[in-house]
């Protein structure tokens, strides 16, 4: 199939130079590449600049309430998992006001693409601080910087048993693209956090890694059973230091032999909690504006672990009683009662 | 003895099976021929201190012809241990210091029959039910029990252990069965037929046969004992009803009626049936039962908090299922903001709210009429939903299928209110065959809209079309913001803004072309109107009754009946008797001019009593 067919006919209104332009041209031609036809795919969201994205797809969408998107998907997909489901999301409506759903979706392992903008910042309310605003960060509704710790989307993720978990930045279209990819093939709950840029709000609020000089330096796009290796050069790897209690990643030359090869399937999520949290101290919290760290931001999937699915689990129940059932209909169900004739 | 109808009450601590004996005496009663209507009431608390007076759990049923209520006062009482003999007897003032009986608040008649356990009288029993005596010959006296009443004295539990000696139960069991005794006393006390009893235990333990010998014992013996027993009062035979209609019953609770009603309309109009709720008293038991259909192919999601229930919903809904959500009051406060985006989506939903007492939590396991305000208008913005009341346990199958068959119909969410004595209460009901039950039609999109399909499409109803994914064609958008109403996307146009608004109401206004007309019932000719809403009916229709005056009962709320204007004008004084503060006078009053509405409320957290009308009517 062709990007354009998951066009609509609606006028694209997201700010000019606002990251989420790019996720919806990557978004057309995601599905494109994964081929479910336009009426067999649903987008659902919530409220906020993400939410959006329905109106420019032209697929069956929802634009529902603020930090429900999940909730509604997740009656779409288990009533019928036939469809793909998709969920537009942000930091905001995610991890704020929607928080619970959002949890509870991935324990559930619900068949869904999760795309969660994360500008780190409230962009329609014009210009709050989000639940991914680094510590100290000045806002409309914190003149003086915020006084709160900072959620880490892939630590929520994987806190919920999460079984997907991506990462993509809005400037780097071939990641996004295969993440989006990759999180379709994923059979359960897949999050891709898309890093996006917020023009108006939050300018540059990724640029440490976004920019395209240093891009190559501060980041990794890791790809399962390939060997960790980045830098412009193709100089450096990631490696596992065993000298402390609990071993640490750090940086080795690229021939080392120690350099890691990524397993994104392998069960136990520690090593991917590792790897998602390099470098995050640079977003949680302003202090660490000029930091430098050594280790690069882990883009691509990060973990793609195979777990039954809640839709799957909840009809499998249903069509093995159903099909079984003695009383399979309303009149069949009401003899069963105690019962006599007057 | 002939009686028309009889009260009974069975009464012990929660832990005592008292719901259990009391159901399986009205279903008993029920397939002897008698109308019945049961009130249980339980505290709130899962399993309060044994022995005390606030862990009193009863359950009371009236039997016999022309039975519109569980009755006000008991004219039987069976109760199990000494905090449940002082509850029944001091009824609200049970919590005072030095309460004595007095008419009004004891809930048994003054002639009334009382069978207590004399086992649970000793010194610790009458300790924890704050007695000042320890000697059970001075409870009587103590609680200022009139003379007239019968004192049935029982060493239930002695008697029950004699039973079952030889049987090898532990003792903890054995004293578990000391209610089928006490049942057994009073089958013999209304000649009830030992088989058909014998045969329901045997349906109850089916699931653990162990059980069923040493019941059925203990049973048997309890009813040879009031054979044997020398006691001067007679058995009691209550008539049979004869104003049923022929056809096959069943006893059925209210909540069940519910869930029933939703299956019936799921497969009536080929849709499957998706709930999504979350646990909350007095509603659950509508989940538990759905999510035990299985074989009827209802999907239940148990969601993580009340607004995924109803979102859920809304997703399945989206998607093409007949979607529901149950609650109680405070779940639907939580579940507002996603019912006003089912209005404003035009999608179907139904949502169950079985009322309980409020504000915030409140009393969660009492019941009363207190969201209908919020059921009409407790939504941000221009927001009508239809809504409905079922008014008898066994008539929540009624108006749960007309809940779902509006709602398909006419793309609207419907707010269907019972409350917690619906819910738990049981009733008669005539089981239906699928093929009697009216037509459902949802409102599908017709082929000749593929390709042309807009979310705001109306038919000359201004009723929306349903497109559902997976439809080649019909690919849409649909969203909580205001949309254009041609095109279906996203529009702030102060008109069509406006336009919008009033398509929505009007839809909801069509409603009445199709639901049937207000009755007035009782004495026509009278002046005197009572009118309710819900599940006061039976209180009222009692009530109208022996007030000799007319009676107006509404199930549909908004839209109201076509014809309520000049229903109502047509009587000099129109009294609306509901269980809050005056919400169904409040609307009446600002949907029918020319009426001088007044009002007789009531809040205690329990259904009227008739005496209680009838009194208030005349003093108005």
């Amino acid at each position: 199939m062709e990007a354009s067919q998951f066009k609509s006919d609606q006028y694209v209104r997201f700010c000019p130079g606002c990251g989420d332009h790019a996720i919806c041209m990557a978004l057309q031609k995601a599905m494109a590449e994964v081929g479910v036809e336009t009426y067999n795919t649903v987008v659902i969201s919530g409220i906020g600049c993400s939410s959006r994205m329905p109106h420019y797809l032209n697929t069956y969408g929802f634009n529902t309430i603020h930090g429900r998107g999940g909730a509604i998907a997740t009656g779409v997909k288990t009533s019928h998992p036939e469809l793909t489901v998709w969920q537009m999301t942000g930091d905001g409506d995610c991890l704020a006001i929607g928080g619970n759903h959002f949890i509870h979706e991935i324990r559930r392992n619900v068949d869904l693409n999760i795309c969660l903008f994360n500008n780190r910042i409230y962009g329609l309310t014009k210009g709050q601080y989000s639940p991914t605003s680094p510590k100290g960060f000045v806002s409309k509704s914190s003149p003086f910087g915020t006084v709160e710790r900072p959620f880490i989307p892939a630590e929520l993720v994987l806190g919920a048993r999460g079984t997907f978990f991506a990462r993509t930045l809005d400037v780097d279209m071939p990641t996004t693209v295969n993440c989006m990819v990759q999180a379709n093939k994923h059979k359960g709950a897949s999050v891709i956090e898309c890093l996006v840029n917020c023009v108006i709000f939050n300018n540059g609020t990724h640029s440490w890694i976004a920019d395209r000089e240093t891009r190559a330096e501060r980041s990794i796009v890791l790809k399962h059973g390939e060997k960790m290796i980045f830098g412009a050069n193709k100089d450096k790897g990631i490696a596992l230091d065993y000298s402390t209690v609990i071993p640490h990643l750090i940086v080795v030359p690229a021939d080392d032999e120690r350099v890691l090869v990524h397993d994104a399937h392998m069960e136990d999520p520690t090593l991917h909690r590792m790897l998602a949290l390099m470098g995050q101290e640079k977003f949680t919290d302003v202090a660490n504006a000029e930091a430098q760290p050594e280790l690069p931001i882990a883009l691509g999937v990060i973990r793609d672990v195979e777990a039954e699915t809640y839709n799957e689990a909840v009809n499998k129940q249903i069509d093995d009683i159903h099909t079984t059932a003695k009383a399979k209909t309303f009149d069949e169900l009401t003899q069963t009662l105690e019962h006599w004739d007057m | 003895m002939q009686k028309q109808n009889v009260v009974i009450k069975f009464c012990g601590d929660s832990g005592d099976g008292m719901q259990l004996t009391g159901n399986m005496f009205s279903s008993l009663s029920a397939i002897l021929g008698n109308e019945i209507s049961t009130l249980p009431d339980f505290p709130a608390e899962i399993r309060a201190p044994q022995g005390t007076l606030g862990g009193v759990s009863g359950f009371q049923v009236n039997l016999g012809a022309g039975v519109y209520t569980p009755g006000d006062k008991a004219d039987v009482l069976v109760a199990m241990n000494a905090a449940a003999l002082k509850v029944c007897t001091l009824g609200s003032k049970f919590n005072q210091a030095g309460a004595k009986y007095n008419e009004q608040d004891c809930t048994f008649k003054k002639n009334a029959v009382v069978i207590i356990d004399t086992d649970a009288f000793t010194d610790k029993d009458l300790e924890k039910a704050l007695y000042q005596t320890r000697k059970m010959e001075e409870v009587f006296v103590e609680l200022g029990l009139p003379e007239s009443v019968q004192i049935v004295p029982v060493a239930l539990t002695q008697l029950t252990k004699e039973a079952l000696k030889d049987s090898g139960l532990d003792n903890k069991s054995i004293l578990k069965s000391r209610n089928m005794f006490a049942l057994g006393i009073v089958c013999w006390l209304f000649d009830r037929p030992m088989d058909k009893a014998i045969h329901f235990l045997e349906g109850k333990f089916a699931k653990k046969p162990a059980l069923i010998a040493p019941n059925v014992k203990v049973l048997t013996d309890g009813f040879n004992y009031g054979n044997n027993l020398a006691l001067n009062i007679q058995t009691i035979h209550v008539d049979s009803s004869e104003d049923l209609e022929h056809g096959t019953y069943t006893s059925i609770a209210g909540n069940k009626a519910t869930a029933w009603g939703l299956i019936a309309a799921a497969e009536k109009c080929g849709k499957r049936l998706f709930l999504g709720s979350y646990p909350i008293t007095p509603a659950t038991d509508i989940m538990h039962e759905l999510a035990g259909r299985k074989d009827q192919n209802v999907m239940v999601v148990q969601a993580e908090d009340e607004i995924a229930g109803v979102c859920t919903a809304i997703g399945a809904s989206f998607a093409g299922d007949l979607a529901a959500t149950t609650t109680s009051g405070p779940g639907l406060s939580l579940k507002s903001e996603a019912i006003g985006l089912a209005v404003m989506a035009e999608l179907p939903l139904v949502v169950v709210d079985v009322q309980r007492g409020g504000p915030s939590t409140g009393l969660p396991t009492k019941t009363e009429q207190t969201d209908l305000l919020q059921a009409v208008y407790g939504r941000n913005g221009e927001c009508p939903a239809v809504v409905i009341a079922a008014s008898t346990s066994a008539n929540c199958f009624h108006f749960a299928y007309e809940a779902a068959k509006i709602a398909v119909e006419n793309m609207t969410p419907v707010i269907l209110m019972t409350d917690t004595y619906l819910a738990n209460g049981t009733a008669l009901w005539r089981i239906p065959k699928l093929s009697e039950l009216p037509a459902i039609k949802p409102q599908s999109v017709p082929e000749e809209l593929k390709g042309k399909y807009s979310v705001s499409l109306r038919d000359e109803n201004s009723i929306r079309y349903w497109a559902t994914p997976g439809m080649e064609g019909y690919e849409h958008r649909n969203i909580g913001l205001e949309r254009d109403s041609v095109k279906g996307s996203i529009s702030t146009n102060p008109e069509n803004h406006e336009k919008m608004t009033l398509a929505r109401q009007a839809k909801v206004n069509q409603v009445a072309n199709k639901i049937p007309e207000l009755k007035v019932i009782g004495n026509i000719q009278s002046d005197t109107l009572l009118v309710g809403w819900g599940s006061t009916e039976g209180h009222i229709h009692a009530a109208a009754n022996e007030l000799g005056c007319a009676m107006a009962h509404f199930n549909y709320i908004n839209p109201l009946p076509k014809n309520t204007a000049e229903v109502l004008r047509a009587y000099k004084r129109v009294i609306v008797c509901e269980l809050n503060n005056g919400q169904f006078a409040s609307l009446l009053r600002s949907k029918v001019s020319g009426v001088d509405f007044l009002q007789v409320n009531s809040m205690k957290g329990q259904p009227f009593q008739v005496e209680d009308i009838v009194k208030s009517v005349k003093a108005l």
